[in-house]
């Protein structure tokens, strides 16, 4: 029997696994996003908890990032799977229904990253804001600008620039990590290859073309997070 | 919640352990070498294998770990060459796929930290060592070697605390590590929380541990960056300042 | 020199007894001076000596820890807050002082990822609330008066250290403000650079503005100022005319002092 090659298997024509295997793709970088974006508001809060809390929140924002960076991500995947169903199910009790109740795959896969990534962009954020020049802000006071319009117009601006490089790496991270979502059943590139290799008995054409998926996704990405660095930097002097 | 349940969820999980450290240890070491490799790649001078080993990174880099993984445990095995030849006994193996994988995966993280501490060896100490008549193979090993080990050793920490987490993927391929020991005992009893509570707090606690042994490595190898022992006890008035000067 | 009579002028600074102490080190013990509105007030003093802390007192970037601070008509209300530690007690009251006090920095302190005009403009538009065209005409004025106009569009990193600190006195001067604080204007500056900067300073002090100039420039403290502080170990030593403490006036240890 002649076997199908690579091209022929994600062709884009009749029978091509193509259109799947894209679409797959762009479940991952939505993920990601979401993922991302949950993690960059956890992030904020514990950076600014360990910067300006009192102790009670310091603490809470420590140990937050050290036990999320101390446990593999895929626990708390399946943690926020099995125990969001689980969870939901209590609560669906509460209020009468006897059935199970499942948190989707998606929602779950999206807080996970979240969560982990969040304690990542807490650094991140921390140390941008330690590399704002004290007198940068200490002008801002000196003007008698409010406390929030402070924030707003000179402080944030500061740490976002200060911060790109890191969230970018974060971004990298958070893209990849949206593979372990695949065992949640969400049907992102991880997931869909699996499902091609297993209906096709191909499984290294179409682990290779999810692994050319990722490659051109983290390309872009850090093609776009280079020039926004360009953009934002243009007032540092270079060299 | 039932608290004499996490005790047995503890002795369930604790046996993974062994089978977590081996895959983080075995494929962080061997990791180490490939990364040494790739990182005089880099710093050669000679363009194609500073051209290979920048294509080595951005594929093992730019992918997700797990696809490296089924590609190299289901991809593989797909094709008769491979069933035929004198690798199949460790390709078939899942744990040693995910060993390979894991190894070719760290090597690419810790070339860059190997680059790094071996860009950070200070020019004048290796010229003081020329100086001495020391060149080639003589003067990566004694000099430039130790004080890049030195600089790259908090990173490389990093790195292993990294690689365990990443053990965990081994889980999927049916390895029964801690993570897989968990996933095992959750369909079992449905006690989501608490088996993953106990084996969240393994984790931890092996990364403290591995932490600390860092630590104390950085802190015995770095003699040289510590205070002084007298220091604080002999304060130099101005006028010892002054017969110095 | 101008030729204001000082006695007759309205007070537009006055410190009463100020103490300010971090942690067990009394930096400040006791200060008093008052400097009115026209008035070009020389602070000198060896480093420590505590004149950056008092300068800071006055628009509260450093909060006293005991005396009285007034600018113009406001004296600056303080409280103990729960845990001992002292705070102005009303916030805005002292967004309001600082909205009308300029300051210029040892380090410029411009916001790197703003240009010169909008350095320039940030205060009074988002502090002030003026209109943007409005601010932005008057901002190009003043960029002209201190002889950077053509950087209007630079970020500070762009700049030398003289051009940017005088684009941080140009947006001083933009938020209209009744004092100019200046904590050692020149001092992080090259040597060929501290003229360009005094040059504007002098122009300043033509034109009647109020300036409390901490400096290590003597040239400047004798010639440009009306007055003369000179502040020992917190306290002040010897204070007069320029005139009178530079021809042998003043304490023993102010002649040491200026003598080098």
């Amino acid at each position: 029997m002649q076997q199908p090659g690579f091209f022929e298997l994600m062709s884009f024509g009749e029978g091509g696994w193509g259109p799947v295997m894209v679409m797959g793709a762009l479940v991952t970088v939505i993920l990601a996003i979401c993922g991302f974006t949950i993690g960059a508001v956890f992030g904020a809060f514990a950076a600014w908890a360990k910067i300006a809390g009192n102790r009670t929140l310091r603490v809470t924002a420590d140990v937050y990032t050290t036990v999320l960076r101390g446990i593999p991500d895929l626990l708390v995947i399946y943690l926020f799977y099995f125990g969001g169903s689980a969870f939901l199910t209590w609560v669906g009790r509460l209020f009468g229904s006897d059935g199970f109740i499942g948190l989707p795959g998606f929602a779950a896969g999206a807080l996970a990253i979240g969560i982990t990534s969040g304690a990542q962009h807490t650094e991140v954020f921390r140390g941008a804001y330690r590399a704002v020049a004290a007198g940068e802000i200490e002008a801002a006071i000196a003007t008698g600008m409010p406390r929030t319009t402070r924030f707003r117009r000179i402080i944030a601006p500061l740490v976002l620039r200060h911060a790109l490089p890191g969230l970018g790496n974060v971004w990298q991270i958070v893209l990849k990590e949206s593979a372990l979502v695949s065992v949640t059943g969400v049907v992102e590139l991880l997931r869909q290859a699996q499902v091609g290799a297993g209906s096709t008995r191909h499984p290294f054409e179409f682990y290779l073309a999810a692994a050319m998926l990722y490659l051109v996704i983290t390309s872009i990405s850090s093609a776009t997070f280079r020039s926004a660095e360009t953009y934002f930097n243009r007032g540092v002097r270079r060299g | 919640m039932d608290f004499a349940f996490f005790w047995e969820a503890l002795l369930t999980l604790l046996p993974g352990v062994p089978k977590t450290l081996q895959l983080a240890f075995l494929s962080t070491g061997l990791g180490a070498i490939i990364a040494l490799f790739l990182a005089m790649m880099r710093l050669s001078g000679i363009k194609p294998l500073d051209w290979f080993a920048r294509a080595y990174l951005f594929v093992f880099r730019g992918s997700p770990l797990l696809v490296q993984i089924f590609l190299i445990y289901y991809g593989l095995s797909q094709f008769p060459e491979v069933r035929n030849s004198i690798f199949w006994p460790l390709l078939r193996d899942p744990f040693w796929c995910a060993i390979i994988a894991l190894t070719l995966n760290t090597a690419a993280y810790g070339s860059e930290v190997i680059r790094g501490g071996l860009l950070s060896v200070p020019h004048g100490q290796v010229e003081a060592a020329k100086a001495c008549g020391m060149s080639g193979f003589r003067l990566f090993r004694r000099i430039i070697l130790p004080l890049a080990i030195r600089q790259g050793l908090p990173a490389y920490g990093t790195e292993l605390i990294l690689m365990v987490k990443a053990t965990s993927l081994a889980s999927i391929i049916t390895i029964m590590e801690i993570t897989g020991l968990a996933a095992r005992l959750v369909s079992e009893t449905y006690l989501v929380i608490e088996v993953f509570v106990v084996a969240g707090a393994i984790y931890l606690a092996i990364n403290f541990i591995l932490t600390r042994l860092v630590q104390g490595l950085e802190y015995r190898l770095t003699p040289h960056l510590r205070e002084r022992p007298d220091a604080g006890i002999v304060m130099p008035t101005r006028e010892t300042a002054g017969e110095r000067a | 020199m101008s030729d204001l009579n000082p006695s007759t002028q309205k007070v537009a600074v006055s410190l009463t007894d100020l103490h300010k102490s971090f942690g067990s080190l009394e930096v400040l013990k006791g200060v008093n001076l008052e400097a009115r509105e026209g008035e070009v007030v020389s602070i000198l003093g060896a480093s420590g000596s505590g004149k950056s802390t008092m300068l800071r007192c006055i628009n509260m970037l450093e909060v006293p820890s005991s005396g009285l601070v007034t600018v113009g008509d406001e004296a600056i209300t303080l409280k103990t807050d729960r845990k001992g530690k002292i705070k102005p007690a009303d916030q805005r009251q002292v967004d309001r002082v600082r909205s009308r006090v300029g300051m210029v920095f040892q380090s410029f302190n411009l916001w790197s990822h703003k240009t010169i005009l909008e350095n320039v403009i940030e205060a009074p538009i988002h502090v002030q609330g003026r209109p943007k065209a409005e601010c932005i005409e008057e901002a190009e004025d003043l960029l002209d008066k201190v002889g950077i106009a053509d950087k209007r569009d630079f970020y500070p990193a762009h700049l030398s250290g003289g051009q940017q600190q005088r684009a941080a006195i140009a947006r001083a001067l933009a938020q209209h403000p009744d004092v100019m604080l200046f904590d050692e204007p020149t001092s992080a500056l090259d040597p060929e650079l501290v003229g360009e900067v005094l040059k504007v300073m002098r122009r300043l002090a033509d034109e009647g503005r109020t300036m409390l100039v901490v400096t290590h420039e003597m040239g400047f403290a004798r010639d440009v100022s009306n007055r003369v502080v000179f502040l020992h170990q917190g306290q002040i030593d010897a204070e007069g005319s320029p005139a009178d403490l530079f021809n042998g006036k003043g304490s023993e240890r102010f002649q040491k002092f200026i003598a080098g």
